[in-house]
Parts: C-alpha cells; sequence; structure tokens
C-alpha cells in the first residue's frame, strides 16, 4: 500500500504534468517566453527531485534528462523547436504513465524508456532526431495514432504540414535567441527565480487542500440543516412567542450564509477543465493533418465539483469532433477563402441560473444532406420524413444513438457512440444541448447546466391532494384562468388541448392525467392554474389544482427502485416533515407528448406571417366545411380559433354576427359558399368553431364543421378549380384536400368587406 | 454444539417470516407515506426516517399475497440493503429469535411463483415453519411481474 507522501508526491505531480502540458503547448505558440520556459523548467525541477528522493530512479531518470535540455533551452544554449515540443510532450505522458504504475504497483513500472531518453538526449546536444519510430514506445499509442491511419503504424506524430523542416544545424539556434550572452542571461534567470519561487509559495499558503469526501459531507450536513430551518420556520408561523421568532429568524440567516458558503467550497473555475484542452487539440490537429487553435473565454465561470466531473467527458468529445469532423484541412480551407488555421472558440458565462457553455468551430459546417442519408441507411427515418425535416430537426438525428456520419472509424472519434452519450450525461445532471451549424461557416454546441444539484429553489405545487416540487429553474411564468374564461381560452387541436398565451399556442399537460392520479373534480366554474415550464428549450404549460408557494429544498435521489419512473428527478422533505417528489420536467413533458419537433413546430408558426407564395412549403390549417368534405387554409391567414354557442349568434340586417371582444364579428357559413356533400352536421352542434380571419383591422368569422389539424405540406395544386370559393385540390395526408379561397368567399358572402380597402390593397 | 443464527422476525397473513438481525437497521411502527405515482404497485411510498427519505415496499404485494384487511396499519422493518435502507411493511413484528443451524432447510417444492424466488430457506421450528427472505432480492424487485408493470405503466 502507498503511503501519505507518495500520496501527496502524486496528487502534486498530476497537478504539475496538467500545467506542463499547458505551458509547453503555449511555448510551442511563442517560443521566446521566458517565464513560460522558466515555469516549465522549475516545474520539471520539483518532479525530479521528488522522484529522487522517493527512490523512483527511472522516473528520475527521465526527468534528469528533460531537466538537462530545459536548463539549455532556458540559457538559451539551445532553441526550441517544434520537434523539441513533441519529445518534451511525450516525457510527460512517460512521466504520466510511470505515476500511474506507481499509484497501481508502488513502483515506476517496467516500460523502457531508453529511447525517449535518448531522444532527449540528441536534442540536447542540438543533433535532430533521425528516427522517429524512437519516439512511438513511449508514446501511448491509443491517444495519437492518425486519423484514418490503422492504429499502431509508426508514423511521427509531429508531420504537421505547417511545421518548417527542422534546421539540421547546431549553430543555428543561437543566433535566434534573443540578444543578452549566456552568463548575465544565466544570472537574470536565477534572479526572477527566486522571486517567481516566493510568489508561488505566498499563494499556496492561502489555499488549502481538503478531501473531497469531506467536502460532501459538510454539503450533507448543510442540507439537513436546511430541512431542519424549514421545519423551524414552519413553527413559527404559528407562533407569537417575540423571543422564539427573533432566535429562529437568527437562525434562518446564518443557515442561509452558511449554505451559500458551503456551496462555494465546491465551486470550482471551469478552466480547470479546459486547461487539458489545449493539449487534446494539439495532439488530434497534428494527428489529422490540421492546424487549430483554441480560444478560451470565461474561464474563471464556477460550477459544482459534480458537474464539473459529468461534463469533463462530454467537453473533450466535442472538442475532438470539431477538430477530427468539423474543422477542415488547410487545402480546403484555402479553397474555401478561410485562413488555413481553424479556430475553436469555448465560452463560459452564467446566466439565469445556470451556466451557459458555447463552443464554436469555424469549420465546415454539418453537411444536412449527408446526416439526412446516413440517417435513412440506418433505417432510423424514410425517405419521406427526411424530405419534410427542417434543418434543426436534422441536427438533432445527430443525438440519436448510433449515429455518426464519418466514414472511418478512428480512435479518434465516429464510432457513433458519442453524441447520444453526450446528451445523455448532460441530460442527467439537468442540463440541455442544442446544436446549430451554417454550411461551410461552422457549428456550435451550446450546453444549459443548472448551477448546483443539491439545494435548488423549487415551486410547490399541489395535484391529485399530494404535494410535489418544480424546479425553479425550468419555471417560466404562472397563469391562472378564472372558471369561463377558462373553459373558452383553452382549446384543442386535434384532440391535444392548447392554451394562447400572448399569441403563442403553447401545449398543455395535466398533471393528474399525466401521474394517473385522481385531480380535484373538474367543475365548469373551477379555476385553472397553469404553470409554465420549459422543457428542451420548448415552452408548454402543466395544469395544476392549486399552486402553493416558493421553498429552498434539498434534492434527495430517490432509491433504485425508482429510477425508473420517468417523471421524478428525486424527493425532498417539506417542512412539515412529510415527503414530496420532486418532477423531472423534461421527463415529464416527453411522456405527455408536448416537446415532440412537429408539434412545436406547427404550434410555433402562428400569426400573421408574409405568404411564402415562392416557398412551395406551407403551413396549413386543415378542417371540414360539411360532413366530409376536406378543405385547408394556409395558417397565416387564421387570426384565431374560436367556438361559439349557436344562441350566441345574432343578426343584423340579414347579416349573422356575434359580439366577440368588444365588436361585432360578421359570420360566414363556408358551407353555404362553396360546393359540400351535407351541412346539417353544422346546424346540430353545439358549438360552431369558428376561424377567424383578420385584413386591414376587419375581421370576419368562417363557420365550419370541424377543425382536424394543422399540418406543415409542399403544396402542389393538383387540379384547378375557377369560382366556388376553391383555389384548387391537394393531396394531404392521403386524402384530397380542397383549398379554400377565403377573399373569394367573403366578397361572395360579403361584399361590402372589401369595399373600404382601396382595391390594391385587398389584392391576393 | 451447532451454530445458530439470530433472525428478526415477523408475520404476514399468517405466515412467519425472519431477516437475518444484522441486516435489519430498525423496526418501526406504522408511518405516513407519500405515494409515488407510475411506481411499480408493490411500492407503498416514500416514508422519512429521521431525514432520510426511505422507499417502503408492501410485502403482500411483493410476494403475491392478498391484501390487508380494511383498517390494519402495517409496521415497517427497515432493512438495509446495498444502496440504503429499504422499509417493508408487514402485519405484525415478532421477536428476535436464535435458532440453531440444524434445522435449516432448502425451500420446500411446493413453493412457486414469487415466493421461490425470494425465500432462501425454510427453519422447521417446534410449532411452525419459519420462512427466511432474501432480501436483496426481495428489495431489487426483478421480476417478471414488475417488467410487466413496468411496460404497462
Amino acid at each position: 500500500m502507498i503511503d501519505e507522501i507518495v500520496k501527496e508526491f502524486l496528487v502534486e505531480s498530476h497537478e504539475n504534468l496538467d500545467r506542463l502540458d499547458r505551458d509547453l503547448v503555449a511555448l510551442e505558440k511563442d517560443p521566446h517566453a521566458k517565464e513560460t520556459l522558466a515555469s516549465i523548467f522549475r516545474t520539471i525541477h520539483t518532479i525530479k527531485g521528488a522522484s529522487g528522493f522517493l527512490a523512483f530512479g527511472k522516473l528520475e531518470a527521465v526527468a534528469h534528462v528533460a531537466e538537462n535540455l530545459l536548463s539549455k533551452l532556458r540559457d538559451g544554449i539551445v532553441a526550441f523547436t517544434p520537434e523539441m515540443a513533441s519529445a518534451l510532450l511525450a516525457t510527460v505522458d512517460a512521466v504520466r504513465f510511470m505515476l500511474g504504475q506507481i499509484e497501481a504497483t508502488g513502483q515506476p513500472g517496467d516500460r523502457d524508456f531508453s529511447g525517449l531518453i535518448g531522444l532527449l538526449s540528441r536534442l540536447n546536444e542540438g543533433i535532430h532526431a533521425s528516427a522517429p519510430a524512437a519516439m512511438t514506445p513511449a508514446l501511448p499509442a491509443a491517444a495519437l495514432s492518425p486519423c484514418g491511419a490503422p492504429v499502431g503504424a509508426p508514423e511521427p506524430a509531429t508531420a504537421t504540414t505547417s511545421s518548417p523542416a527542422p534546421t539540421p544545424s547546431g549553430l543555428f539556434p543561437t543566433a535566434q535567441m534573443p540578444a543578452p550572452p549566456p552568463p548575465p542571461h544565466e544570472a537574470a534567470a536565477a534572479g526572477p527565480n527566486e522571486t517567481a519561487e516566493t510568489r508561488a509559495a505566498a499563494v499556496t499558503d492561502s489555499t488549502i487542500r481538503v478531501d473531497v469526501g469531506l467536502l460532501d459531507k459538510l454539503m450533507n450536513l448543510v442540507g439537513e440543516l436546511v430541512l431542519a430551518r424549514n421545519q423551524v420556520l414552519q413553527f413559527t408561523s404559528q407562533s407569537a412567542d417575540s423571543a422564539f421568532l427573533a432566535t429562529s429568524q437568527r437562525l434562518n440567516l446564518i443557515t442561509t450564509e452558511l449554505q451559500g458558503s458551503v456551496m462555494k467550497t465546491r465551486m470550482q473555475p471551469i478552466g480547470n477543465v479546459w486547461n487539458k484542452l489545449p493539449r487534446v487539440v494539439r495532439d488530434l490537429a497534428a494527428a489529422c493533418g490540421k492546424e487549430v487553435r483554441i480560444e478560451m473565454e470565461g474561464q474563471e465561470t464556477e460550477l459544482d465539483k459534480t458537474i464539473i466531473e459529468a461534463i469533463k467527458d462530454p467537453l473533450t468529445h466535442i472538442v475532438r469532433n470539431s477538430v477530427d469532423h468539423g474543422i477542415e484541412r488547410p487545402e480546403t480551407r484555402a479553397e474555401r477563402g478561410k485562413p488555413a488555421e481553424g479556430c475553436l472558440k469555448m465560452r463560459a458565462y452564467h446566466e439565469g441560473g445556470q451556466v451557459n457553455i458555447e463552443i464554436t468551430d469555424d469549420g465546415g459546417g454539418v453537411d444536412y444532406e449527408l446526416v439526412k442519408q446516413k440517417a435513412i441507411q440506418r433505417g432510423m427515418i424514410t425517405a419521406e420524413q427526411a424530405a419534410r425535416m427542417s434543418d434543426h430537426e436534422t441536427l438533432h438525428l445527430i443525438f440519436l444513438p448510433g449515429f455518426s456520419t464519418a466514414e472511418k472509424v478512428t480512435n479518434v472519434s465516429g464510432r457513433g457512440v458519442g453524441m447520444d452519450v453526450v446528451k445523455t450525461n448532460i441530460e442527467k445532471i439537468g442540463g440541455t444541448v442544442d446544436l446549430q451549424s451554417r454550411m461551410g461557416e461552422g457549428t456550435t454546441l451550446k450546453i444549459k447546466i443548472p448551477l448546483t444539484l443539491a439545494i435548488i429553489p423549487a415551486l410547490i405545487v399541489t395535484s391529485g391532494g399530494d404535494r410535489f416540487a418544480i424546479p425553479q429553474v425550468s419555471l417560466l411564468e404562472l397563469v391562472r384562468l378564472e372558471g369561463e374564461q377558462a373553459r373558452r381560452q383553452i382549446e384543442f387541436i386535434h384532440g391535444a388541448p392548447v392554451y394562447r398565451l400572448r399569441g403563442q399556442l403553447l401545449p398543455l399537460a395535466y398533471l393528474n392525467r399525466e401521474l394517473k392520479i385522481q385531480g380535484k373534480s373538474e367543475s365548469d366554474t373551477a379555476a385553472v392554474n397553469i404553470v409554465v415550464l420549459q422543457a428542451d428549450g420548448h415552452p408548454f404549460g402543466l395544469v395544476v389544482d392549486e399552486i402553493n408557494d416558493t421553498e429552498e429544498i434539498v434534492v434527495k435521489p430517490l432509491g433504485k427502485q425508482l429510477k425508473g419512473v420517468a417523471s421524478f428527478a428525486g424527493a425532498t422533505i417539506m417542512g412539515d416533515g412529510r415527503v414530496a417528489l420532486i418532477l423531472d420536467v423534461l421527463g415529464l413533458a416527453q411522456r405527455a407528448n408536448v416537446v415532440t419537433e412537429v408539434r412545436d413546430r406547427t404550434l410555433s408558426e402562428k400569426a400573421v406571417q408574409a405568404h411564402k407564395t415562392t416557398n412551395t412549403r406551407q403551413t396549413l390549417l386543415l378542417f371540414e366545411a360539411g360532413q366530409g368534405s376536406r378543405m385547408a387554409i394556409p395558417l397565416s391567414m387564421v387570426a384565431r380559433l374560436e367556438e361559439f354557442t349557436p344562441s350566441s349568434v345574432e343578426h343584423a340586417g340579414a347579416q349573422e354576427v356575434v359580439r366577440y371582444r368588444g365588436q361585432i364579428l360578421p359570420l360566414i357559413r363556408v358551407s353555404k359558399h362553396v360546393p359540400v356533400v351535407c351541412d346539417t352536421a353544422i346546424e346540430k352542434q353545439e358549438l360552431m368553431q369558428v376561424v377567424v380571419y383578420s385584413e386591414q383591422g376587419r375581421s370576419v368569422g368562417l363557420i365550419v364543421g370541424r377543425i382536424n389539424d394543422i399540418v406543415d405540406e409542399t403544396v402542389t395544386v393538383k387540379r384547378h378549380a375557377c369560382g366556388n370559393g376553391i383555389f384548387g385540390s391537394v393531396v394531404i395526408q392521403d386524402k384530397v384536400t380542397d383549398l379554400l379561397d377565403v377573399q373569394a368567399v367573403i366578397r361572395a358572402a360579403d361584399p361590402s368587406f372589401y369595399a373600404n380597402i382601396p382595391a390594391n390593397k385587398a389584392a391576393a | 454444539m451447532s451454530d445458530s443464527k439470530q433472525y428478526s422476525t415477523f408475520y404476514l397473513n399468517g405466515l412467519f417470516f425472519g431477516v437475518e438481525v444484522l441486516k435489519v437497521q430498525e423496526v418501526i411502527r406504522y408511518q405516513e407515506m407519500t405515494r409515488v405515482p407510475l411506481a411499480p404497485r408493490m411500492i407503498e411510498g416514500l416514508i422519512n426516517l429521521r431525514g432520510q427519505i426511505v422507499t417502503a415496499i408492501d410485502l403482500r404485494r411483493r410476494l403475491e399475497l392478498p391484501p390487508r384487511a380494511e383498517g390494519q396499519l402495517p409496521m415497517n422493518v427497515v432493512v438495509r440493503t446495498d444502496d440504503g435502507a429499504v422499509s417493508l411493511l408487514v402485519d405484525e413484528i415478532g421477536d428476535v429469535l436464535e435458532i440453531q443451524e440444524d434445522t435449516y432447510e432448502r425451500p420446500p417444492e411446493t413453493l412457486n411463483g414469487v415466493a421461490r424466488e425470494l425465500i432462501q430457506g425454510v427453519y422447521k421450528l417446534k410449532e411452525r415453519l419459519l420462512l427466511i427472505l432474501d432480501t436483496e432480492k426481495t428489495v431489487g424487485l426483478s421480476t417478471a411481474a414488475t417488467c410487466a408493470q413496468e411496460i404497462a405503466n
């Protein structure tokens, strides 16, 4: 078993190696950065010293040679070449490997690093390696095999098209180094060396290493304290004892502050995860023959440690994807007029209680056609569905399991297990992933994750007599509809309830129905409470019996027996000691079918739009004028859908009208103006379905038999008809449907409608 | 003498069951439970055990025994499992018994269905049989019946 000192050595060394990775990549970009060079030297020196002290001979040997090389670099005796960078990075990998061995077996292991040592020595002398194969034994083969090449092929990982050929002379380097001749340089280097070290020491004094398990325990205890505090607060509402109230108020304040501080201890800057990426990008770009630089913004954005652990792998995968598939080879980029070096931008920031992470590359973007083809090939969608898909939907195909457009499966990516696992991992911690792409320009991936998992503010609601908690992060707003308003304003499109919220159609789900529990009796005059939530960026409304209040709750996981229940994310203990379930908003929305892409698309294309006459795809409202006569009009012509009872129809002269929103709405029975089979069905209806059409501030209501559906279709008129109020016929959902000529019908029914509108404005 | 083991015992539908005493965390009276909609039917609900949320499994349903009589409140036998504490709802609590191993036998062939999976063995006591329950399998919930339930949900 390894003892404490070795453990500490391992932890510190891993940190040092991470720093080395960063520094070496930075040095490659700027070989004259003295401070970086000095830092690298110090780090290797530390590792060498510690491994010597702990008698890890092999490790010490490798570190020693590297240190020699670095010493010469630092003193300006040799110049820094990309070959050296690779050799030094290989050293870092070798050290990492040996650290792993020490952790497992207590000793650096048996692997032979003499090749690496030889290489470093030769570089030391200013002789450049002629046998790149010598490097491969030291490299973990899996991480660096080039894209498309068989694994283990002895190709040098440094074969980038951009690097200048290494100059074969040992004399040339001295001319490259900046002016100061060696002796003063050494003295000068010694100076900043010391002050930098003392500076470093000062920084380490104000921080302390803490075991993560201890922090977890602290977090749990604070969680329990929050619960107890909630219970105490419950009693205060019933008590008049002022001393008790004062004390419990103090308890409340202290608990809140304590909670905030403990949560802060677990927060780490996302830079900790990102810092490994420059190395990953460098190695990968080299292996693929591409040039990529990485830019990072917002490294100091803080996240809870558990979240950082969860997104490490997904982020790495996304970055690898961008380099491997997104960014093109320099030749291709040149053809497209882009700079040879591709750019990968990482951006993180806090917004609205969540952390946003954006990864943008300026590569070729997603090839929508290719994606569709692959999906068809894999039987995920039919050719028909592919033709109807929007670009946004196509992108989401990439997140389906088993999907990959990579022609060759490489070790890097393209095994088809990537993006769906990324999405699942992120959704597991309550986050969302969104992909946007512009052909030829690049792709952006946006991730949103909640700031913390353990203690969250939540809205408490009641349904079916039970209380449920809804995480506030998903909450958009609350809507209350009183009795009659509720009945009228909840509309049904193809059987599904929707509510119009400021012009947007919001799909509704009833909590008691989704959970199959008895809701309160839905009497006609009962008020309806709608909680407007968002899942995956799509808003929807959840109808509950009662809305209680907002509280900070401690999230406790459900036992494994309940993990499979889709609609719950956990449970919590309320102030009165009883257990309440926490709703999983995304899971609930998916079960209730309120966030499927098709529905979202059709419901969101609402309000008066410009006629897309040049575009053959139209959104159409399907209805029946009379029994069996299927008709359609463009949705853009529909202002709203209403229902009226026949008794509310009045007459103004010969014209049927109804009072509507403080105005008088003339009504037109469509069946009277178009050829229909039989319209007696309409007369018998209890409620008239009316399509309200508005133009230039004047409205008219078209009475139809039944509203069927809203579809998005490519409209090719199959049969033209003149007059009779019909434009022509199309085939929609395998049935012949007539396109209603609304304006013709209105003109036939009420010529005065257009009388006050100048002729040129009343054009179709 | 031969070895003996201690068992915490309880009654369920007239049958006498036992669980290794080391596996039992505590035994408490009826607790108010919060039901979990959409969960498998044998999950009666969740209880608050000193700040811990514990899943309660109705053993009668788990063993496919007839339901409890109207008004009869179950007791909780809280057992330790690999993932934490789980409460088993039983009719009545019995004593802790120390039993000689030599009376232990495999479950009788006549036992079938769910019971066969969950009962590890039987002790032949003076007046009755003591059925020993496999707690891990009981709380594991993975039987054909539960799978069918999940699909139906």
